[in-house]
């Protein structure tokens, strides 16, 4: 067997050397775990869209850097009045979109105009909340004047939500993307795959790949073979259950990253018994969640203890609040009246964190008299019934978005969470802008989400990024749902 | 005039005889029963707890303590496939019950009336034959949600049409004998010539059909779990474990290994059974499928 | 013989109208509204009624069935709720992969199986027949998705030697894209092969023991030539039956298979639409298979009558 497999590695080594190019490659087949539903990131909320598309075939005025820093980019440089109210910004010159168009201030008006109309689709409406108006100052100036200032401004405009499309073609961009990026689209094959070439007439430096192709790979069972046998490049987004076949294998890189997401143990808090409190921090207490880490997510994650990322700089430590302790767990459930357990239904959508992860939490929850029946759903189904209709007990699922804490005072939300003192804290909050007072409020609302169990906090989800280890360039991290490709090149 | 009872001529101790003389009965006997067994031993005992998630010894390679390694939450592999054997025997048997006890009596029914009757059963047979199985199975499972009754209920509406075209076709070959026109002459009913002539005279038949179907059963049930649709967590399922398995390929092989070689083993037998079955009680029958 | 082809045409036609309600009816009752998923989750309930009456939803069943219907007919399959592109185009993307595999894996199960078949039958009882035999009830035994995560982690990730999945597209050269499909027709094939073989040897050997065959070999014909020449010609019905089935199972094999390669095919797509409750995908694929399988039996009846000279003689 050995030495069968020596010789015919050797065949098709020689095979391989002789055919290889001496150059180095231009070319890159990226996986992607989610297919884009279109590719208008003006248009849609699905995280696909900017994995695709933002900072390679779109750009606006400002755009996110790989730490999450705000970056100049259609707006080459910009100023920001004395109250804080209006940004003038200045436009790079010699731009075009990939049909030819040219792009000026005009653009930056129609597509931010675009963005915060009333019949907008703009999933991200929020960012543009605070605009007040859009003035064309001359082809290479736009000022923009706030209602309020507002700190955020430059990193919202640097949103995928954000990016700057042209009148001719922002209403076709769902099927045929035209944008000023360095990279222009290509192909669309429906449940397979996106293509985007290199752009000839960029305004910017210049991008290292010719050709980038996004393959649409949904199972991790699919994505570890593709990735060994070198059909696929790179999985910025790769499965953290499955990076133990790869890791150690000298051919990759392996890059464990900090996201925004937070991954939760949701609860129906109006669902009987989960309306009683003694119920919920029971749940808190019975999760493991160093077990739970190890198994869903290969030991990658850090623990939370309210909703939060420990990376945050108004980030509290209140794991230590319900540390595993099944007697305590027990205690609680006798308090509710409930020491005989109860039957309930744990929904798990397709991520692995998910499914992995509700088996294992269905396995601890057992062991305090809690009988969960597995049901797993797909993404259509999970937004339909738990997310829309709130028909669950409990859920698991990572919240990704960043600073979303403000989603436990939303009235009608899936938690159906309901808590007049935290709603106060968030309302305060929005209208807080200095730092110290923020980074208080943030901490009591934390603390409340905590004491009230209102959910089981889990863990921060990790980002596994793995490529060939002669790629360069990937982001490490996600601030946002991205692959800039833009400074992507092989090393040999 | 006296009925003959067309049963096989031979004595029992002669199909014995026969059956201790047939390769393919033996070992698929052996390994149906063995299979069988280590199911129900599963119900007082298994080399650990398959309930019970282990993080800590998670992946672990075949060793004394655990034959065939554990799995991704530290689960004693050979175990699982003990429990999952209960879960592929339930499945597949209450789907060929769900055939027989249906499609039987529609075939029986079809070869005593003939014309319409037969006709629309067979139309209605072509329609069921035209759906994919496994693509029918699929849609019935993502209607009604993945779980073991909805899969049994998908894999027991396809074995519908093939018991009942089996036991037409038998039925339709024994109604003419002469054993038959007698029972009718002695005023017997349809039915009930049907249920104590035909019915024995086509066992044999449907028993082979039952084991290939018993055998296809288990497949399918796998195949089912293998894409999320068959039985959920925490009960375990061979189709289920190769699935959990596939990712895990390169660190832990003994994973998707093992509960594949008892799906091999158990249908081979299974098939082997089937063979010897028709072998002995009648050696001119081939199997066709 | 046209009175037989006749009844056997009209018999697939009414088949497949009674499939096609069958389809209709059974994605009526699958849960979700398309309108809804069409719309997202923040669209009000005015905006999914307008759609929905756009959409045609609202009208009585009967008339929404016609409407299908009469669209499948003419190649019109209407729109993907996901997509919003026509779903023909869909199907045509994926269909230059499904086809493909399902014939190279029919012709793969075929090139295997006959040969032993063949084999097995002249050597009947011998050791060759017992070996090949056990073989064939092996690979009967194999699950077919089980034999390719064998043959991935062999031939793709060990050697190396083909992709471990995906499809390049046919634009990437006529090698590239066989190439891509070689490991998932052998998955397929062999357990098909297996069963096929098994088939062929049996109605070999029946058809040896007739007269005519003994009567051949009495003449001084080699038993080779008797074999290949004469026996096989008349075995060629049960073989033709089993392979007509086969077609069925092998495009409804592609379904998982194609998952496990992520071959862009139609049984991926169909297994995505089902999640994502592309109804109007999964209907008219469904009805496309439906269609196929009814198709291909219609075939091998037809090529029954070529093969067996007492259909050919009846009128």
């Amino acid at each position: 067997m050995k030495l069968w497999k020596t010789i015919l590695a050797a065949a098709v080594l020689t095979f391989a050397a002789a055919t290889s190019a001496f150059a180095a490659r231009t070319d890159l087949v990226i996986g992607i775990p989610l297919e884009p539903p279109h590719l208008d990131p003006t248009a849609g909320a699905a995280a696909a869209i900017d994995e695709v598309l933002y900072a390679n075939v779109f750009e606006g005025l400002t755009r996110i850097g790989p730490n999450g820093e705000v970056l100049p980019d259609l707006a080459e440089s910009w100023a920001i009045s004395d109250d804080g109210k209006t940004y003038s910004f200045k436009l790079h010159t010699g731009v075009k979109f990939h049909d030819g168009s040219g792009f000026s201030a005009d653009d930056v008006k129609f597509s931010l105009d675009r963005a915060r109309a009333d019949n907008s689709v703009n999933a991200q409406k929020g960012l543009f909340a605070q605009i007040d108006r859009i003035d064309v100052v001359d082809p290479v100036t736009v000022k923009i004047t706030l209602k309020n200032s507002q700190g955020s401004f430059l990193y919202n405009m640097g949103w995928g939500d954000a990016v700057i499309v042209s009148p001719k073609s922002a209403d076709t961009n769902k099927e045929k993307p035209i944008g000023t990026g360095p990279f222009k689209f290509q192909n669309w094959a429906k449940g397979s795959s996106i293509t985007l070439v290199k752009s000839d007439n960029y305004w910017g430096a210049p991008v290292f790949l010719d050709k980038v192709e996004f393959r649409i790979v949904p199972d991790a069972a699919a994505a570890v073979p593709a990735l060994l046998s070198g059909d696929i490049q790179a999985f910025p987004f790769f499965d953290p259950d499955s990076v133990s076949q790869v890791k150690g294998d000298p051919r990759f890189h392996v890059v464990i990253g900090s996201t925004e997401g937070e991954t939760i143990l949701a609860i129906n808090n109006k669902k009987p018994p989960f309306d009683k409190l003694q119920v919920r921090q029971a749940i808190s207490f019975a999760l493991d969640r160093k077990a739970i880490i190890d198994g869903a997510s290969a030991g990658l994650g850090v623990p939370i203890g309210s909703h939060m990322s420990p990376a945050n700089k108004d980030y509290v430590d209140l794991t230590g609040l319900y540390p595993h302790n099944i007697d305590k767990a027990k205690e609680l459930l006798k308090e509710a009246g409930l020491e005989k357990g109860f039957k309930a239904t744990l929904k798990l959508p397709p991520p692995s964190y998910a499914r992995l992860g509700g088996e294992i939490i269905a396995s601890e929850l057992r062991e305090i008299g809690i009988d969960l029946e597995i049901v797993p759903v797909e993404w259509a189904q999970w937004l339909d019934q738990v997310f829309t209709k709130k028909d669950y007990d409990l859920t698991i699922v990572s919240h990704t978005e960043p600073n979303d804490l403000g989603i436990y005072s939303r009235k009608d939300y899936y938690f159906n969470y309901d808590n007049p003192a935290f709603d106060t804290i968030i309302a305060k909050l929005n209208l807080t802008s200095d730092e110290t007072k923020r980074k208080e409020l943030l901490g009591e609302a934390q603390k409340i989400l905590a004491d009230d169990a209102v959910v089981g906090f889990l863990y921060e989800l990790p980002k596994v990024g793995v490529w060939d280890a002669k790629l360069q360039g990937l982001w490490e991290n996600a601030p946002i749902q991205a692959n800039d490709l833009t400074k992507v090149k092989w090393t040999e | 005039m006296t009925m003959r009872v067309d049963l096989p001529e031979e004595t029992l101790a002669g199909v014995l005889a026969k059956a201790f003389g047939n390769r393919s009965f033996l070992i698929g006997f052996a390994i149906t029963l063995l299979v069988a067994a280590v199911a129900i031993l599963s119900f007082i005992w298994t080399p650990y707890d398959v309930t019970r998630l282990v993080i800590a010894d998670k992946t672990q390679a075949p060793s004394p303590a655990h034959w065939f390694g554990t799995d991704h939450f530290g689960r004693d592999i050979l175990s699982m496939i003990m429990v999952g054997a209960r879960n592929s025997i339930a499945v597949a048997l209450v789907a060929v019950g769900i055939g027989m006890g249906v499609g039987v009596p529609l075939g029986a029914f079809a070869a005593a009336r003939g014309s319409l009757a037969d006709e629309a059963l067979m139309r209605v047979n072509d329609l069921v034959f035209a759906f994919p199985a496994l693509l029918s199975a699929i849609m019935i499972t993502a209607i009604f949600g993945p779980g073991a009754v909805n899969a049994i209920i998908a894999i027991g509406i396809f074995n519908i049409p093939v018991f009942a075209r089996v036991a037409r076709a038998g039925a339709l070959a024994i109604w003419p004998r002469e054993f038959i026109l007698a029972a009718r002459a002695a005023g017997k009913g349809m039915t009930q010539i049907s249920v104590e002539h035909i019915l024995p005279n086509i066992a044999t038949l449907l028993l082979v059909q039952g084991t290939i179907q018993f055998a296809l059963g288990i497949l399918a049930e796998a195949g089912l779990s293998y894409v999320g649709l068959g039985a959920q967590p925490p009960m375990p399922s061979w189709g289920r474990m190769l699935f959990d398995a596939q990712t895990r390929m390169v660190t832990a092989p003994w994973m998707a290994i093992f509960p594949g070689m008892a799906i091999v083993i158990t249908v081979l037998g299974l098939n082997l059974l089937g063979d010897g079955i028709a072998d002995i009680l009648d050696p001119k029958s081939r199997r066709r499928r | 013989m046209t009175a037989y082809l006749l009844k056997r045409l009209i018999i697939a036609a009414v088949t497949l109208v009674l499939a096609s309600m069958v389809v209709f009816a059974v994605m009526e009752i699958l849960p979700g509204d398309p309108a809804r998923l069409m719309l997202g989750f923040n669209a009000s309930a005015d905006q999914v009624e307008l759609l929905r009456n756009q959409m045609g939803l609202n009208a009585p069943f009967v008339l929404r069935y016609l409407h299908w219907a009469s669209g499948l007919l003419s190649l019109d399959f209407g729109r993907s709720y996901t997509y919003s592109v026509p779903v023909i185009d869909l199907v045509r993307e994926r269909v230059v992969v499904s086809l493909p595999l399902a014939l190279i894996a029919l012709a793969l199960s075929t090139a295997i199986a006959i040969p032993v078949g063949v084999f097995s039958a002249g050597r009947q009882g011998r050791a060759g027949d017992a070996l090949a035999m056990g073989a064939a009830q092996l690979g009967v035994a194999v699950p077919n998705f089980w034999f390719a995560l064998m043959l991935i982690y062999l031939f793709a990730v060990w050697l190396r030697l083909v992709p471990a999945g995906g499809f390049p597209g046919w634009s990437a050269g006529a090698w590239p894209a066989v190439k891509s499909l070689l490991l998932p027709a052998v998955a397929l094939a062999l357990p098909q092969a297996a069963i096929l073989a098994r088939v062929a040897r049996s109605a070999l050997i029946e058809v040896l023991n007739e007269d005519y065959i003994r009567t051949a070999r009495a003449k001084g014909l080699p038993y080779r030539a008797v074999l290949w020449r004469h026996a096989l010609r008349n075995a060629m019905i049960p073989v033709l039956t089993i392979l007509g089935l086969q077609f069925a199972f092998l495009l409804a094999g592609t379904i998982i298979i194609e998952n496990v390669f992520y071959l862009p095919g139609l049984g991926r797509l169909v297994l995505q639409a089902i999640n994502q409750r592309d109804l109007i995908v999964v209907e008219s694929i469904v009805m496309l298979l439906v269609a196929a399988v009814i198709a291909v039996n219609l075939l091998v009846d037809f090529s029954y009558a070529v093969v067996d000279p007492r259909l050919r003689g009846r009128q």
